[in-house]
């Protein structure tokens, strides 16, 4: 190559170049134009959009769900609160995934197959692939501790907390306090829009008892928060928060010692107890025994658990108190006394001779008193008093068809028979006190006389709760002040003032004779409960009552040998005391128990003992035999059983003492042969 | 001739200048571009703080990695010019060997054969061919007569496509976009007839149909789908460049605030310490910040085409024509795919984005423009 060519080619390519790059400058103005007006329109243009949806990619509101209120008992005894419950949840995006952690959990902790098929239905369910599904509930401490030592190979597995309800006295209270449950489909689609803002963050909601009728005040109001969550949906921050306002507290009347007496007195015999404080309605005790634990529903009961308290022939889950109805035989008859008097169909002083049979006019069928198959004859000559006392059967059966059934039917409201007594819980049934018009448009018959005489003492069409039977009871202690019963007492700081429904007057003597009728069943000499008054510490009155059977539908699931045991009839019992100011009004009915007097008059006594006297029964402790009940044997024999729990205690620290001391002898005996050695050496 | 005029322009910081120019040549540096770099080092870290979670180890381990690149910058500065093109068949050579090598025995990282493992030392040959290859076209192209011939055309052709295909192979579309355009900016450089660019053109154009049908990968054309409709698969292959966008669009005039990227610091960004991290910058610095950034990107470039402009051997002027806008290149694709107007190809943010041997081939590149731009003051001092 020559020089000169060379040179003259160099500069030629110089200029080449320089026109390139000029071309180039300009390509990359015009790139570099089209970069800033793409970002121009990106972040002035439709800066508010894009801001907007990074927001909402970060920030969501998230509900805080208020605590449950607490219910207490008339002393403060907790009988309801709130208890953390730990909850697995698992994350899922991907399904081999998903399927490895659920292997791995498996061998981690309990899960069983209902767990699951309830997990997978709730996954395919939720909103958004990255929501957290619950798979098991209820986590116990040691399961909790395990799967946070395998956190790291448990990715999208979360434990959280949630409060749950819990119920301290387990079955003690279930058909009066109820339980909350996880709330169903059917009742989020029940819902009104504020009621699904209200339970936003809730799972829980009362199903029934006072948890359902007290569901309102219960709950609280629902707070919400602003949270930052990061792309994977976890919480990193709480941005702003409006609290949550706790349920207001429940005060009940109920007394758990009381409810706890009753239990103990049943002695585990099917059937139904009420107390209530005469003074304010307020229901101081309501068992229906069995129950059922109510915890076991909180978080969903399992189907096994379900159809075990379903099947159960002693039916725990029916609410014997507010639901079964009962014929309620001779509870009855200080009312259908009492109408007599009122209405003039009797009078203080008349009085019939009895010889244990009665016939209508005209009619050839023989009606038998009760006393008639024990001694063969009658009461003899029985007025008002002596038939309440007596529970004479044919003076109610004279009297009864001489007022007609139109003066009974009008009657029976007045102490909340027939009707619903407006208790403050749910599922409440109302009887059956009947009239004319009842039976025409109910069975399509007329009204016989026949009819009259069976109801006058409280059998055939009639019926009856224990709890309309101690309303009707506080109504005779009340001298006819009708006070609606009910559990609550105050709701927060508010108390709840008691209500009366209604205020029957009639002459003063006639409530004197029927209540000293009934002061006789307990104190005369010839009372059917007499035994039972034995050497009280105040007077108190009471009528015992027999409910007849219906044939129970026959069941290949119940064996006859069972079947024959409750085709007994059931034992009644109302009383008050004391009878001068009375306080408590009682009514007790035990299943297939038959003598009332003798079954449930002294579950009766105990309620009046323990809420005038303070004598409390505990469910572990000693239990009068029957007729044999006096607070004083109750406290001595309950003297004994604690010396001998305490020499019990006292002989298993002795032994224990004595292993010690021989554990310590061979150790330092041991000691002086290591001692020995090391001399030796 | 060129001293003086120089002298006659700046009378008055003459002496001070010829000072510090002497300094600048015998030490080969160019103190703007190495100014320019310093801020572009201090602005990568500090984003890196933040778009990486504010994990100071990594934001450490990337400064290592700068001061290696400066010192690797400092020695490339230090080759004279001339070696360099004779040593080009080498490099080439040298380079096309371990991009085999990568196929016969590269480590497998994310779906792609891209490293090399020698010892304890890890790094991706393609790195090396980003270098090599503009060095062997612009030293090929400077032996003979320009603008080149077709013959040289076609020749250099076959030198940019060779080494391309086996990056397209592994496969790293975005590297191969670098070097196959280093090249070809080579080549442009040259002063390649107009009517070859258009016919180039015109053949690009036909080949699209056979490219998307047969060249492509799936992944890869999804990625050209979701650029032009990214809400079509939002949770999929769509979500990158939603929340990219997002993250953009959300840092408005002036930006969150540094660390206060809500899209990035909450994992919305995928990828925001490596290729998307432009998307942070943007979130928190505002579009204040990336006109910032692009003007400093500007001067870089700029001054990178000066100093090719200056030179006075052809070798030089191609090689840092070439160098210079290849840069452009990187800044471009990574910021138009970022934000939506570019498919997403792979290409990291240049000295931002997290990535040691990236941010030594850059300086490497910046080391090579320090030498050229240093050689030709050596040329026209009066010593020589």
């Amino acid at each position: 190559m020559q020089e000169s060519q060379q040179f003259k080619d160099h500069q030629r390519e110089a200029k080449i170049f320089r026109s390139r790059v000029v071309v180039m400058a300009v390509f990359m103005l015009l790139l570099v134009s089209i970069l800033v007006y793409r970002y121009y329109d990106l972040q002035i243009v439709n800066y508010e959009e894009y801001a907007t949806q990074s927001d909402r990619n970060r920030v969501h509101v998230q509900p805080v769900p208020p605590t449950r209120g607490l219910i207490f008992d008339r002393n403060g005894e907790l009988l309801a609160d709130n208890k953390a419950s730990f909850t697995l949840s698992v994350v899922s995006a991907d399904a081999t995934e998903l399927n490895n952690t659920i292997e791995l959990l498996k061998s981690l902790i309990e899960i069983s197959a209902s767990d699951l098929g309830k997990f997978y239905k709730a996954q395919k369910q939720r909103r958004h692939k990255l929501d957290p599904v619950p798979l098991r509930y209820r986590l116990t401490e040691e399961e909790i501790a395990r799967l946070a030592v395998n956190q790291h190979l448990l990715d999208g597995v979360e434990v959280n907390a949630e409060l749950v309800r819990n119920y301290p006295h387990k079955d003690m209270f279930a058909h009066v306090i109820g339980y909350t449950g996880r709330i169903s489909e059917k009742e989020v689609d029940a819902f009104t829009p504020e009621q699904l803002q209200r339970y936003s963050g809730t799972h829980a909601i009362g199903k029934i008892g006072i948890e359902a009728s007290y569901e309102d005040v219960l709950l609280g109001e629902v707070g919400s928060q602003n949270v930052e969550t990061n792309a994977r949906g976890r919480v990193m921050r709480i941005l702003d928060r409006i609290d949550s306002k706790q349920g207001s507290d429940l005060r009940l009347h109920l007394d758990a010692r009381m409810q706890e007496t009753a239990v103990a007195a049943m002695r585990g015999r099917r059937g139904a107890v009420v107390a209530i404080d005469v003074k304010t309605g307020g229901v101081l005790a309501a068992v229906s025994y069995p129950g059922f634990d109510p915890n076991l529903f909180v978080t969903g009961i399992g189907y096994r658990d379900y159809k075990s308290l379903n099947e159960d022939i002693d039916t725990p889950l029916f609410n014997r108190f507010l639901q079964a109805q009962y014929p309620p035989g001779s509870t009855i008859k200080p009312v259908i006394g009492l109408a007599g008097l009122h209405t003039g169909f009797t009078d203080v002083n008349r009085a019939i001779s009895d010889r244990g049979v009665f016939t209508l006019p005209g009619s050839s069928r023989l009606y038998r008193d009760w006393v008639l198959a024990r001694t063969g004859g009658g009461h003899g000559r029985v007025d008002l008093k002596a038939a309440i006392s007596q529970s004479c059967d044919t003076y109610f059966w004279d009297l009864g068809n001489r007022m007609g059934i139109d003066n009974i039917s009008s009657f029976g409201g007045h102490f909340g028979l027939g009707n619903l007594t407006g208790i403050d819980i749910p599922s409440e049934r109302k009887g059956l006190w009947p009239s004319r018009e009842w039976k025409r448009a109910a069975r399509r018959e007329a009204w016989y006389p026949g009819d009259t005489v069976n109801i006058s003492i409280g059998q055939g069409m009639v019926l009856a709760t224990p709890m309309q039977l101690a309303v009707m009871t506080a109504t005779i202690a009340n001298r006819g002040v009708r006070y609606r019963p009910q559990f609550i007492q105050k709701i927060g700081d508010q108390v709840h003032e008691p209500i009366v429904d209604e205020i029957f007057e009639t002459k003063p003597e006639y409530w004197d004779a029927i209540i000293g009728g009934m002061e006789e069943v307990m104190h005369g000499a010839r009372g059917t409960a007499r035994r039972v008054s034995e050497r009280s510490e105040y007077r108190m009155a009471g009528k015992s009552g027999t409910a007849q059977v219906v044939a129970i539908a026959q069941n290949a699931k119940y064996n006859s040998a069972l079947l024959k045991e409750r085709h007994r009839d059931h034992a009644l019992f109302v009383a008050f005391a004391p009878v001068e100011a009375p306080q408590i009004a009682v009514a007790v009915m035990l299943e297939n128990a038959e003598g009332g007097s003798s079954q449930a008059a002294p579950v009766a006594r105990a309620m009046m003992d323990a809420h005038l006297l303070g004598y409390y029964l505990k469910a572990d402790e000693f239990v009068p035999p029957v007729g044999f009940h006096h607070a004083a044997i109750i406290k001595r024999a309950n003297n004994y059983i604690a010396e001998r729990k305490a020499v019990r205690v006292a002989k298993e620290a002795e032994l224990a003492a004595k292993a010690a001391v021989q554990a310590v002898d061979t150790s330092s005996s041991a000691a002086s042969a290591a001692v020995l050695e090391t001399t030796h050496e | 001739m060129s001293k003086q005029d120089f002298l006659r322009r700046m009378p008055e910081a003459a002496s001070a200048f010829s000072r510090r120019a002497r300094l600048a040549e015998r030490l080969h540096i160019d103190f703007f571009l190495l100014l320019l770099l310093m801020l572009l080092t201090v602005i990568g870290l500090t984003v890196l703080y933040s778009a990486s979670g504010h994990n100071l180890p990594s934001v450490e381990k990337q400064g290592t990695f700068f001061m290696i690149a400066y010192v690797t910058m400092f020695i490339v500065a230090q080759i004279p010019v001339e070696f360099m093109r004779r040593m080009a068949p080498f490099a080439y050579v040298g380079g096309v060997l371990l991009l085999l090598a990568v196929t016969i025995f590269g480590d497998i990282s994310m779906g792609a054969q891209r490293w090399l493992q020698i010892g304890s030392f890890r790094f991706q040959p393609s790195e090396i061919m980003k270098l090599a290859m503009p060095i062997t076209i612009a030293a090929y192209l400077s032996r003979g007569f320009l603008p080149p011939r077709f013959t040289q055309v076609i020749i250099v052709l076959g030198l940019i496509g060779l080494p391309t295909a086996l990056i397209i192979e592994q496969p790293d579309l975005g590297t191969s976009i670098l070097v196959a355009t280093s090249g070809i900016m080579v080549l442009f450089f040259s002063g390649l007839l107009w009517r070859y660019i258009a016919a180039a053109v015109v053949v690009f154009g036909a080949s699209l149909w056979p490219i998307w049908h047969f060249m492509l990968h799936d992944y890869q054309r999804q990625r050209v789908l979701t650029m032009l409709d990214p809400t079509q698969d939002p949770l999929g292959t769509g979500w990158n460049i939603i929340q990219s966008k997002t993250a953009i669009g959300s840092g408005g005039l002036s930006g969150k605030g540094w660390m206060e990227g809500t899209q990035s610091r909450l994992d919305f960004l995928p990828e925001g310490h490596t290729d998307f991290i432009i998307a942070v910058m943007s979130e928190e610095f505002g579009l204040l910040g990336v006109i910032l950034l692009l003007a400093i990107y500007a001067m870089v470039i700029i001054r990178g085409l000066m100093i090719a402009v200056n030179s006075q051997s052809s070798f030089g002027r191609l090689l840092a024509a070439a160098v210079s806008s290849t840069f452009f290149v990187y800044v471009f694709v990574n910021m138009g795919m970022v934000s939506g107007i570019v498919p997403v190809v792979g290409v990291p943010l240049p000295l931002i984005s997290q990535g040691g041997t990236a941010i030594v081939a850059l300086f490497a590149g910046f080391g090579l423009l320090m030498a050229i731009a240093t050689e030709k003051k050596r040329v026209m001092t009066p010593q020589s």
